[in-house]
């Protein structure tokens, strides 16, 4: 469209008619070869590779492709992906031969991330959150040379679907923005079935490739059936004091809003949220994040309006997903990109884990008492920010090492956009969050100063020994919008 | 007045440091059923070490081993100079209260006694027994093992332990002592455990032990007195402070007489409730 300004427009040539377009099909974009592919693709030293982890621990394709770029010789990879788990332990020998030399990731554990807190990574580890991911490739910031999109199914054209196929794993929220902006787009898929495939989750037009291989995944390890609410009667105490936080806030009204993790203190949380809903006639908004079987049945009885999904947990969730209109697809950007209008900007009251607190109300969710990774932020850092009220629950001690400390090992979320803390043996309230201090107070809630709660569990267990770690960085915690936060050194 | 009692098992450290943040009004630290023979002595310094550490903020009993078993001295010898409130006698027979009274006595130990009823001939000569020291605060209803004794089908309707729960009450209030229901055993059945409360709550139970920390909130609001109960005693209070000042023996209240029964009544609600002051001490004098 260059031609608006110029004002010579005659002097521009038309087509001659040997040069008018052949009506026909468009090149095919299925493939069973991966070798042919990859010639295609034009993968080299140094190329961008990024993944998705809506398949969690039963994904095969992260392993699958990074194998082929072994087996190819190409070296200097950075691997963006969303989340990396135990099964990805397969990718160690790729750090030590050099065909993976950096990580970007939203959360990774299991041995992979053990090797890569030991050091075995020749470059670096960024460690961004679901929203700070999203922000960064949408704004070009990070630039994805292939994105590999595992695809529970796929026409011959390109769109996939999460919650068609036998791997299927319901929203595909993380990878939209990789399909948006990466220079080459492939589509991998084990269910290749008919055009139009829907309902879509990324459209035809993001995608160049479609490879097609026997199997994406392990369904058993993609979703859980049902996920669980605890019965640990301590992780049930701390959820019911959980809920009277949230009622004294004066949040829980008419058109509120919530997410929750699906962790079983938070899934008690919710349980305890929907009785407390139906005793009071209370009917939410929306709620958020990854989606489970507890949400979707509560938007069946009527106490949400809607649930913005950006991952599924479980079987139910996928189903509800599939059949109904008032349970929608999120893309990560739209969950937490701080750059755009995001979801997490209009939630009320977030629920959230912590396996570290300091006195400060930072929070890690990154790293472990061994100091090694075995987290990272996901939601975290988006929801908390976002969010009118983000609540961490966590009982004080986790295997006899207590939950405070003066100073986290990693700071994933920052205290200042944590509100509250509740565990077993009282509720911490943010200094900065006054007004809240004097509604729990008001409410004759059981809330107590974190340093003396610090000082208590310590007096009882002890002072954790400190982490023993090597003086070299092999990392940073980056903040949702880019800036450090932290950073992440090799464990001894 | 405690609603809940809650056993904790004394083998396992991780409950022990948690009982106290469970609402339960009362913990029952078990020496006995929950820990295996080879554990008694391990079970033992860990309770005692466990009370040395702590300041659990929950009153605490701890129930020892029988009499008729080589551990009842052993573990007595080993709480005595513990900070609880007392001791859970369990197959509360002449003999074991005689026994304990003595062990206390001797020790000048302020310590509670609750006895745990549990056998045919204990049910029988229960008055016998809770009536043998003046530490008693209570009494235990064991149903497993007395169904198990009786010959009897243990089953969630409990008709089988009738006679039993309603003879228990009728000596607790003879004696003025707590009546404690025996524990509701499957821990997943809400539904049948508030029935269960309710039906014990009714006949006269004052409380309920408990084996599941996940039973004691509804038992807790099954034994509190609801709102509506409280202010009727309160109202019951008042007219008979004012019956007292005007010199009236009996007084009428929403067009029925009031008399001692229904006093002692709102009196005891009023203890559950939290809600009783020392003034009222006065009224059924």
């Amino acid at each position: 469209m260059n031609y608006l300004n110029n004002f010579n427009i005659d002097s521009i040539k038309v087509i001659d008619k040997s040069e008018y377009p052949t009506k026909g099909q468009k090149k095919n974009k299925v493939t069973e070869n991966i070798d042919d592919l990859f010639k295609e693709l034009n993968i080299k030293d140094g190329s961008v590779l990024s993944f998705h982890h809506h398949l969690r621990n039963g994904d095969h394709v992260t392993n699958l492709i990074l194998k082929q770029v072994q087996k190819l010789g190409i070296k200097d990879i950075t691997l963006v992906a969303s989340s990396l788990f135990p099964t990805n332990k397969e990718l160690i020998p790729l750090l030590k031969d050099g065909t993976i030399k950096n990580v970007v990731a939203s959360y990774i554990s299991g041995e992979l991330a053990e090797a890569i807190s030991h050091g075995e990574l020749k470059g670096n580890i960024i460690m961004q959150s679901h929203g700070g991911r999203a922000r960064s490739i949408a704004n070009g910031e990070l630039k994805i040379d292939v994105a590999f999109i595992a695809s529970p199914s796929s026409d011959d054209k390109g769109n996939i679907s999460g919650v068609n196929g036998i791997n299927s794993c319901g929203s595909m929220g993380y990878a939209i923005a990789d399909s948006m902006m990466s220079e080459k787009v492939v589509a991998v898929t084990d269910s290749l079935v008919e055009y139009p495939n829907y309902p879509t989750d990324i459209t035809e037009d993001y995608v160049d490739h479609i490879l097609l291989v026997d199997s994406i995944g392990l369904k058993s390890g993609i979703v859980s059936g049902t996920t669980q609410v605890t019965k640990d009667p301590i992780g049930l105490k701390i959820a019911k004091d959980t809920l009277k936080v949230m009622e004294a806030s004066g949040l829980l009204k008419e058109g509120f809003s919530y997410q929750s993790g699906a962790g079983g203190i938070s899934l008690a949380v919710t349980s305890f949220l929907r009785d407390y809903m139906l005793e009071n006639d209370l009917k939410g908004g929306f709620a958020s994040g990854g989606i489970t079987g507890y949400l979707t049945d509560m938007l069946e009885e009527g106490l949400f309006e809607s649930l913005y999904d950006v991952q599924c947990f479980d079987l139910e969730a996928i189903e509800s997903l599939k059949k109904n209109p008032t349970h929608l697809r999120m893309s990560a950007s739209q969950y937490g990109n701080p750059e755009v209008s995001a979801v997490v900007d209009n939630l009320d009251i977030v629920i959230l884990g912590a396996t570290e607190i300091d006195t400060d109300f930072n929070v890690n969710v990154m790293t472990g008492s061994h100091g090694m990774l075995m987290g990272g932020s996901g939601g975290h850092q988006d929801t908390a920010a976002g969010s009118k009220l983000s609540i961490i629950v966590s009982k004080l001690f986790s295997s006899r090492i207590p939950l405070i400390k003066d100073k986290v090992d990693v700071i994933t979320t920052p205290g200042t956009t944590v509100d509250v803390l509740v565990t077993e043996r009282g509720i911490c309230v943010n200094p900065l969050r006054q007004d809240l201090i004097k509604q729990f107070n008001e409410a004759k809630l059981n809330v107590v100063d974190i340093k003396e709660l610090k000082e208590y569990s310590e007096e009882i267990m002890g002072k954790a020994k400190p982490i023993e770690k090597t003086d070299r960085v092999i990392g940073i915690s980056e903040y949702r919008d880019g800036k450090i936060l932290d950073y992440i050194y090799e464990v001894k | 007045m405690y609603k809940t009692l809650l056993f904790m098992p004394g083998n396992n450290p991780g409950m022990l440091v948690s009982s106290d943040v469970l609402g339960t009004d009362a913990v029952l630290i078990d020496l006995e059923d929950a820990v295996a023979i080879n554990e008694k002595d391990a079970a033992r310094v860990l309770v005692v070490e466990y009370l040395k550490t702590f300041k659990n903020q929950t009153d605490v009993f701890v129930r020892i081993n029988p009499l008729d078993t080589p551990f009842f001295y052993d573990d007595l010898d080993a709480i005595i100079d513990s900070e609880i409130e007392g001791i859970v006698l369990p197959k509360a027979s002449v003999e074991s209260m005689e026994a304990l009274d003595k062990y206390l006595t001797e020790k000048n130990s302020d310590f509670k006694i609750i006895g745990l009823i549990e056998t045919s001939l204990g049910l029988e000569m229960a008055m016998e027994i809770l009536s043998k020291s003046k530490k008693v605060i209570g009494v235990l209803l064991g149903a497993e093992d007395l169904t198990l004794d009786l010959g009897a089908k243990r089953t969630k309707e409990s008709e089988e332990i009738a006679y039993a729960r309603s003879k228990i009450i009728a000596i607790s209030k003879a004696l003025q002592i707590e009546a404690i229901d025996t524990p509701f055993t499957d821990t997943d059945d809400y539904e049948g455990l508030k029935k269960d409360s309710l039906n014990a709550k009714d006949l006269g139970m004052t409380g309920k032990a408990l084996i599941s920390p996940r039973h004691v909130d509804i038992v807790n609001n099954v034994f509190a007195p609801s709102q509506a109960e409280i202010e009727y005693a309160l109202r019951v209070v008042e007219g008979q402070k004012e019956a007292i000042q005007i010199g009236l023996g009996a007084f009428s209240l929403d067009g029925k007489m009031v008399d001692a029964p229904i006093i002692k009544r709102a009196l005891n609600l009023l203890k559950m409730s939290g809600d009783y002051k020392e003034e009222y001490d006065e009224l059924l004098k």
